[in-house]
């Protein structure tokens, strides 16, 4: 009994410092994406952004945070303090869970589950409740108005993005994470499945409330939409739960589309490359992408966004579906067949 | 004409335009001016903080005749006048009230002296509005900090007066 509680705590330690592992360049990597986004927008516009603070500017977002920790936390009298509260951290700790099963490399991932892509698409949806929860218990109406936006938003988008990665899974023929990268030893899937990453690439966009789909937080009409009443903290838990949540969907483009870790051609100079180089390296390609979008790209009126998620990307990702199910039956090219 | 635009929306050309152009601003030169680190170029007629001028002998160069003060048209500005022991009439004050001061440059172009000035100088906040009632002691040590700018900006711009 002794034993098992033993090997159990060390376990447990392990676990604890894996989790710590994959958090704190998490962290990293939304601070740099803050910073990077800020610097691609201001590029496209020929303004210089953030350059003061450190060198480069590289210290305006940690400065910002540090602003943010000593703001106070202002609780609007007719909200629900509870659920105004929880919201936040229900944001980020989703976020965050997402993580634990994305490999960086072979082998490296905290939980190398079966469903990996299950999970990751369980727990993205369940994202919609921290925005709910906050738009609710804010008790005001432009938080209310984001939040259902959000997700309706959300919703709709998760539909077509469910069907895009049906035909990734389809090509693999697992739902592990590590093997559909494995699959893509011979041809990334962005290039048989390109419109399917153009799909994946622009739902991802709305799905994370990225302009130009980021109606739920537009300020020309919403003010700050579900975040309208968050100040100091909770409000930088909810851009942390933001940012994480965008470098997660620039990592699922990497894994479904780009091949992970694997190096662009199998030869000697790129592939003594580690792994997990090439994943931040894809990773960031996927985000500047996201930027760039933003810098380009004007906001959508709400229902030419909910045209493009039902009457556009929900047929088109149904007949992929159709398309691609019908080439691998009769060219026998399915795993497994 | 409509299937022509479903097709263009369709294949995205429209975002792939804009794409390229985003792109060709990305690496273009910036048009911000670093501010506090580097500053835009001023015209010589530039209208700033005011001064009092010097002669190069130390004598000040205001000879107390008002026409500054009778031609603000904000009245911002107070002098007053004694003669003085060797007969010639000199200012005992002179005042501008730099948040009455419109920055026309009226009183600088009434100066038949060029004593008066509005220098290059643009950055004299303060953090009470006291400190923006301008003494003549004030102006004069303006005048003294900032003469090489000023009589070179005069010269450069003395052949269009």
């Amino acid at each position: 009994m002794f034993n098992l509680i033993q090997s159990n705590f060390f376990d447990l330690i392990l676990i604890i410092f894996y989790c710590i592992l994959i958090f704190i360049p998490l962290l990293l990597g939304v601070v740099l994406a803050l910073y990077a986004d800020r610097k691609i927008w201001a590029a496209v516009q020929k303004r210089r952004g953030p350059n003061v603070v450190g060198p480069y500017g590289l210290f305006q977002v940690p400065a910002d945070g540090l602003k943010f920790i000593f703001k106070e936390i202002i609780l609007p009298d007719g909200s629900d303090k509870t659920v105004f509260l929880i919201a936040p951290i229900i944001t980020l700790a989703l976020s965050i869970a997402a993580w634990a099963v994305v490999p960086v490399q072979a082998g490296v991932v905290l939980s190398n589950i079966n469903v990996g892509i299950l999970y990751i698409f369980a727990i993205s949806s369940l994202g919609v409740y921290g925005i709910l929860m906050a738009g609710w218990s804010s008790n005001s109406k432009y938080p209310f108005f984001g939040a259902l936006r959000s997700a309706a938003q959300m919703v709709s988008y998760e539909v077509s993005i469910g069907f895009v990665i049906v035909t990734v899974l389809m090509c693999v023929g697992s739902l592990n994470l590590t093997e559909i990268v494995m699959a893509q030893k011979t041809v990334w899937f962005f290039i048989p499945l390109f419109p399917m990453f153009i799909v994946f690439f622009i739902s991802a966009l709305a799905e994370t409330n990225r302009p130009p789909f980021d109606l739920p937080e537009a300020e020309s009409e919403l003010v700050a939409g579900y975040q309208t009443e968050y100040s100091g903290m909770p409000f930088v838990l909810f851009m942390f739960g933001e940012y994480i949540n965008i470098l997660l969907m620039c990592a699922m483009t990497t894994i479904l589309f780009l091949g992970g870790w694997l190096p662009p051609l199998d030869i000697f100079p790129l592939n003594a490359i580690p792994g997990f180089i090439w994943f931040i390296l894809k990773v960031t390609l996927v985000f500047y992408m996201f930027a760039m979008v933003k810098a380009f790209v004007p906001r959508y009126r709400y229902d030419q966004l909910m045209r493009l998620g039902w009457k556009v990307f929900l047929p088109l990702s149904l007949v992929a579906v159709i398309i691609t199910s019908s080439i691998l039956f009769f060219f026998e090219l399915a795993p497994g067949m | 004409m409509k299937i022509i635009q479903f097709i263009k929306s369709f294949l995205l050309i429209d975002f792939a335009k804009a794409y390229v152009l985003a792109q060709k601003y990305f690496f273009k030169k910036k048009a911000t001016v670093n501010y506090p680190f580097e500053k835009g170029k001023l015209s010589p007629r530039f209208r700033g903080e005011h001064a009092l001028r010097r002669y190069p002998s130390g004598e000040e160069r205001c000879i107390g005749c008002k026409l500054c003060e009778a031609v603000c048209p904000a009245q911002a500005i107070t002098i007053e006048t004694e003669p003085r022991n060797d007969g010639t009439r000199r200012t005992t004050r002179y005042d501008i009230d730099m948040v009455k001061c419109i920055y026309c440059g009226l009183c600088e172009e009434s100066c038949p002296v060029d004593a008066i000035v509005q220098g290059p100088n643009f950055e004299f906040t303060t953090e009470t509005r006291k400190e923006l009632y301008y003494s003549k002691e004030r102006l004069l040590d303006n005048g003294d900090r900032w003469e090489t700018a000023i009589a070179e900006n005069l010269q450069a711009d003395a052949k269009y007066r």
